[in-house]
């Protein structure tokens, strides 16, 4: 088989980072080629320059042996290049028709798209509405929407940037075969992913990239997950272990009867939710994003007074009606979803978000003044105790990788002694070994008697350190599943909705 | 109320209300693609002011007429330069540009306020007007260059994703809405009102921005909105023909004051306003680099 895309010395910077530095290889014609890297590893940056969504500083892509100069999607679109993107570029207030229209060279009318994109929905096994507006449809039917928007064009090659990412595990395996009958058909399909086991059952080739560079470029016959691992991050994770579930008797926290009935249709509503938490024990909520988590955070933060009924109790105290700051001084800790913007402001100093998250503690103001020698001095311990990797607490925020910001910020958590803490998306998007010691903290501090909530999309996150898992699935709680002697074939069918 | 009293005030209604759906069906397709063009006002003085000034020059409603659409070109070209390519705020730069336009229109004007000349008939305009509200929404609603329109403002990362030109589209909606401006004030200063004088537009522009909110970026509903907003307008002619005793002022602070009530009104339902809103509206784009 020959190449039909061809790095060459490809070499992008941005202020302070080198996102690709001389990337150099080739994939095959009619292949799945996984490119995989951590996040932050320059896969996404090296996809988008394919594209034309990125200019490169230097560097060569051969298509077809042909030198291509690819300054714009549309440029890449004409070479028969498609991408179907992590964050779904579909418009919300628009049907799927329109949406189809929008994705295609070619300008044709209604009746023929219908037909086209029927021909395409039969093939591969889609089924899709094509009069509903997105706002309507699943996350997993968005994604089918962005896929026979690409294959409308007929493409060459396409893109897959994090496909799986926001799918059920049965979705998973449908996309799969989908992907696997597109390639017979003579598609060449480039997809991204940082999950081992996902890279092994599909593709054909992988190439390895850590901080910009290709490691190598490999058949996955002969990998396994393990090794593959070592490969991409250049050394081994420990993992942290939940230690088996132990006497909790104290009820920390729990939610009765949770409902709301919100007529905005870009909004999940949550239907009669059940949620009990004890004292030391871990609560994963799992689900696919958009099935309610934002408003159930938002419920739990109650910082823009969220309509709901049914009750919230901390210690037997309903909290309906308690404000954030409220919340927070009878310890109740939170970690929200948005590092920037929301838990930490980026222009300011990692100290003065410290005040900004604290301001309920009278120990850090003298007066109406702020007490910066006090405050210092706890933003030093967060960054000392939570290996925070900054020169000093003056830095702004927006400063600190991924990785370091949510360090910080679960630190300062922390150490404002909570007695529960909930977490939306705690390791979502930062590198393995801050992601491994965020981990391992929130274990022990289980262990001293803490409760926590984790809200995310990672089901091996969850499983990893949770005593007890609950799906959300379309605004319903499904009931709790024990982690010890766990059944994957249940969780799977829970995330799809199949409740007990 | 006779009959020739009624059809009066039809007729009045008609000729009073044309700017405001020139100005406001501009704005709409401006908005549609997600630029927020708060200079109507200005763009509006500054047609009146050019083709008034060229008509009574060349005595040629041809030239007055192009003159005052180039001028549209010219500031709404200058706007967009300023809002897509140096990102400056959106806001900030329309207000600019109506003070801009108010200072340029009365230090043009000044030479030739009170200088008589031949008006033209509104209907030919009114006729157009009511062409152009059914031809913009058949363009936004059933033709892929409309939707391309309404993707750009609904969400302009995508579009760029998909291979759009978001700064292209954009300039030549925001130059469609100047153009549109001008033809309003061109109307007022040739037509309405065969005159020039310093500030005539009295705010027309402010109101047809509202109206833009008012008919949630709908044509056909702004052509509704325009009407009932220059129904109000002309009402306190009429009411004081009819001998009703209040106050001229009363009445002259009535478009004013529906405009406030109608937009507080429509932003008490915030859901309603974010559905219909384009959601790109008023964000700079910037593309990846």
């Amino acid at each position: 088989m020959q190449s039909i895309v061809e790095f060459k010395n490809i070499f992008k910077s941005y202020p302070g980072v080198i996102a690709n530095d001389n990337v150099t290889f080739n994939i095959k014609e009619q292949s799945i080629h996984a490119i995989l890297g951590e996040n932050g590893a320059g896969k996404s940056t090296l996809v988008k320059i394919l594209y034309g969504h990125v200019k490169p500083d230097s560097g060569e892509i051969l298509i077809n042996s042909d030198l291509a100069i690819i300054n714009s999607p549309s440029t890449a679109k004409n070479l028969g290049i498609n991408m179907v993107f992590q964050h779904f570029s579909l418009f919300e207030s628009l049907t799927v028709a329109e949406n189809l229209i929008l994705g295609m060279n070619e300008n044709i009318p209604l009746n023929k798209l219908k037909d086209k994109s029927k021909t395409i929905c039969d093939k591969y096994g889609f089924n899709l509405n094509l009069n509903s507006p997105i706002s309507s449809l699943s996350v997993g039917q968005r994604q089918s929407v962005e896929i026979v928007r690409s294959l409308l064009n007929n493409p060459k090659i396409l893109i897959m940037d994090e496909p799986t990412s926001v799918l059920t595990p049965d979705e998973i395996s449908k996309l799969f075969k989908i992907i696997k009958n597109l390639v017979k058909d003579g598609l060449t399909v480039i997809f991204i992913s940082h999950k081992l086991e996902e890279i092994i059952n599909l593709s054909d080739y992988v190439t390895i990239m850590r901080n910009g560079k290709v490691v190598s470029t490999i058949s996955t016959q002969n990998e396994d997950p393990e090794t593959l691992g070592y490969k991409m991050l250049g050394y081994k994770v420990p993992k942290a272990k939940q230690v088996s579930e132990i006497n909790f008797s104290q009820e920390i926290f729990s939610i009765k009867n949770l409902s709301t009935q919100s007529k905005d249709p870009f909004t999940i509503n949550l239907n009669k939710i059940d949620l009990n938490l004890k004292k030391g024990q871990i609560f994963g909520i799992a689900g696919v994003a958009g099935n309610g988590q934002k408003e159930l955070m938002e419920i739990l933060l109650n910082e823009n007074d969220y309509e709901f009924s049914g009750d919230i109790f901390f210690k037997d105290l309903n909290i309906n009606n308690l404000s954030t700051f409220q919340r927070k001084s009878l310890s109740i800790s939170y970690v929200t979803e948005e590092r920037l913007g929301h838990s930490a402001v980026p222009e300011m100093s990692l100290s003065e978000n410290i005040f900004l998250s604290m301001n309920h503690k009278n120990e850090f103001k003298k007066g109406d003044f702020i007490n910066f020698e006090k405050i210092n001095s706890f933003a030093s311990d967060v960054i000392k105790n939570f290996n925070v990797d900054t020169p000093s607490y003056n830095v702004k925020a927006g400063k600190l990788s991924g990785g370091n910001l949510q360090k910080f910020i679960i630190g300062r958590e922390i150490m404002s002694n909570p007695e529960l803490l909930i977490l939306s998306q705690p390791t979502w998007g930062i590198d393995a070994g801050s992601e491994a010691f965020i981990k391992k903290t929130i274990v022990e501090l289980s262990q001293k008697g803490v409760s926590i909530i984790i809200i995310s999309h990672d089901l091996d996150e969850l499983l990893e350190v949770c005593h007890k898992i609950s799906v959300l699935y379309e605004g319903s709680l499904s009931n709790p599943l024990s982690v010890e002697n766990i059944n994957i074939t249940k969780l799977g069918k829970y995330m799809g909705g199949l409740f007990d | 109320m006779s009959i020739e009293l009624i059809i009066g005030i039809l007729n009045i209604v008609l000729i009073s209300t044309t700017p405001l759906v020139f100005a406001g069906i501009g704005e709409l397709v401006t908005e549609k693609s997600g630029v927020l063009n708060l200079g109507l006002e200005g763009l509006m003085l500054v047609g009146a002011v050019t083709g008034f000034i060229t008509l009574v020059l060349t005595g040629n409603y041809f030239y007055s007429l192009f003159l005052s659409i180039i001028s549209g070109v010219i500031l709404s070209g200058i706007f967009a330069f300023l809002v897509l390519n140096l990102m400056t705020n959106q806001i900030a730069t329309g207000l600019a540009l109506t003070i801009f336009g108010i200072g340029l229109s009365a230090m043009l004007g000044k030479k030739f306020a009170g200088t008589p000349i031949d008006g033209l008939n509104p209907y030919y305009f009114i006729v157009i007007s009511f062409l152009l509200v059914f031809s913009v929404g058949y363009f936004l609603s059933k033709t892929k260059s409309g939707l391309i329109v309404r993707a750009v403002g609904e969400n302009h990362n995508s579009a760029y994703a998909l291979g759009y030109n978001v700064i292209k589209t954009r300039y030549l909606t925001i130059i469609f809405g100047g153009v549109m401006s001008s033809l309003a004030g061109y109307y007022i200063s040739i037509c309405y009102a065969p005159m020039w004088q310093e500030g005539m537009t009295a705010g027309r522009g402010w109101i047809a921005l509202a109206l833009v909110v008012f008919a949630t970026w709908k044509p056909w509903r702004l052509l509704v909105g325009a009407y009932i907003f220059g129904g109000v307008a002309i009402m306190q002619m009429n009411l004081q023909a009819v001998g009703v005793k209040l106050p001229g002022q009363f009445f002259n602070m009535m478009p004013y004051l529906a405009t406030i009530i109608v937009l507080v009104f429509i932003s008490s339902n915030k859901l309603r306003l974010k559905l219909s809103a384009p959601s790109s509206l008023n964000i700079p784009f910037e593309k990846n680099q």
